[in-house]
């Protein structure tokens, strides 16, 4: 039997699939965000260095993972849109840059909060916190440079030619950083050596598998706003019965 | 007509810019005192012990020289744009990537070199010591190339937008800051008494790498712009 590969690669017919795929990522999500906060806040013992505040690590982990991860997922997206010049892979890029630009945020308050009552500072120049920052720094240009063009297609192309520029730079960016800061003798505090107990690994898988949900289905629907937004002139969304009504 | 080739071609392109950037010496003018201005805010801003200054020499003249090169940035391809002229070199059969280069090489000519000739007299001011001059010296000379040609990507991404300048240096500051620690960390190493031959390699691998990829992404910016 032949696969069509391609079926699902136009907006017409990606639509009502990730609308069917939605619930399938929401609600696993919800649940394991449930599952995750309570086993964090009430299961997980007290650890013995760092007492309660060592708690914020199950937020602040998963989203310092997946913001790295997110930006090379949309720069490939971003690729297979120049080469194949599919028109939903750019718009999948630009659906995935908020959620991405969210994480990295999330990930540097997190990092900010815990690191008060741990370092006693709001902020250390510390080689990971700074190449997050930057991080954050290149979803913006992302996002500002997509913003700032009318024409969807240039902005299309023009923002996924910036994300495979800041994908490639992102390596180089990480690892002058971390020389960087070995330079300017920066924190000594580091987590090497701590095995984490079996309990807290738990914890922490649940939350990164329901951050990577929740982050798949908040994708999703925000593709299928940008469908909507862009093919607003055409049949096919004038006779679904969501706009209809 | 005479053949031209790829090296004549880009002697060519050099040549028409230095002209066109000659015959407007005021913008050259402007990049280079801003950059003494913002140079100059530093002690006026921080205080003017001279022991804190001598330390943050190398870092604000650095970060100075990547601001004042974001400011010219936005003219590499403007004019040729408004102009038409730029829509002309792209339908030449010669290679896009190699204007490009030209371009780049011509904006760093008129905006990246007097902000290599005008930093020791600045370093001066700081108080650094002379080997630390020469250090700096020779680390502008091998990053502000990078700056050019990375913020030539920017340049052409951002062609013709409204508020395209603020958008340029967005978009192109955060790939800047490797040049940045690598040209600051070398004066810092000589300072310190440590080797600074690994930071100039890795500006000097910085600058091959930018040398070989960006006039082919710059050229793929324009086309995107363009189109």
């Amino acid at each position: 039997m032949a696969i069509n590969w391609f079926k699902y690669s136009s907006p017409t017919t990606f639509y009502g699939l990730a609308g069917k795929m939605i619930p399938w990522f929401a609600i696993p999500a919800a649940i394991l965000f449930a599952i995750g906060l309570y086993m964090g806040f009430f299961v997980a013992p007290v650890d013995a260095q760092q007492g309660e505040f060592y708690r914020i690590m199950f937020i602040h982990v998963p989203t310092s993972i997946l913001s790295m991860f997110f930006y090379l997922i949309m720069a490939g997206y971003a690729a297979l849109g120049l080469i194949f010049n599919t028109r939903l892979s750019a718009m999948m890029a630009s659906a995935i840059a908020p959620t991405g630009a969210l994480f990295t945020l999330i990930s540097l308050l997190t990092g900010a909060l815990w690191g008060k009552p741990m370092w006693g500072a709001w902020w250390i120049w510390d080689a990971r916190m700074t190449s997050q920052l930057i991080l954050l720094f290149l979803y913006f240009g992302f996002i500002a440079l997509h913003a700032s063009i009318d024409e969807p297609r240039r902005a299309d192309r023009a923002a996924a030619l910036l994300a495979i520029v800041g994908s490639v730079n992102v390596p180089i960016i990480y690892f002058s950083v971390k020389w960087w800061n070995t330079l300017h003798q920066g924190s000594t505090i580091k987590f090497s050596g701590t095995s984490m107990q079996i309990t807290m690994q738990h914890t922490l898988l649940t939350m990164t598998i329901a951050c990577w949900l929740y982050a798949i289905a908040v994708v999703l629907a925000r593709v299928r706003s940008i469908i909507l937004e862009r093919e607003r002139k055409t049949d096919w969304i004038s006779e679904l019965p969501e706009v209809r009504s | 007509m005479k053949k031209s080739t790829m090296l004549g071609l880009l002697v060519l392109v050099i040549r028409r810019d230095l002209v066109l950037a000659m015959r407007r010496r005021a913008d050259v003018l402007t990049t280079l005192i801003f950059f003494v201005m913002v140079v100059s805010l530093f002690p006026l801003g921080v205080g003017p012990e001279m022991d804190m200054l001598r330390k943050m020499a190398a870092g604000v003249l650095w970060v100075a020289a990547l601001l004042s090169s974001m400011l010219s940035l936005g003219r590499l391809f403007s004019a040729d744009y408004l102009d038409g002229t730029l829509e002309q070199m792209m339908l030449a059969p010669q290679s896009l990537s190699m204007l490009v280069l030209g371009k780049m090489a011509a904006h760093w000519m008129v905006s990246g070199l007097p902000l290599v000739l005008m930093a020791p007299v600045l370093g001066l001011q700081f108080d650094m010591s002379v080997q630390a001059l020469g250090v700096l010296m020779v680390g502008l000379l091998l990053g502000t190339p990078i700056l050019s040609m990375v913020g030539a990507i920017g340049a052409a991404l951002t062609l013709g937008l409204r508020g395209g300048g603020v958008l340029l240096s967005l978009l192109v500051l955060p790939l800047c800051i490797p040049v940045l620690i690598f040209g600051t960390g070398a004066v810092e190493a000589v300072t310190s008494g440590l080797s600074i031959a690994s930071h100039f390699a890795l500006l000097g691998a910085l600058l091959i790498l930018a040398l070989v990829f960006t006039p082919w992404v710059t050229a793929q910016a324009l086309r995107i712009s363009m189109e």
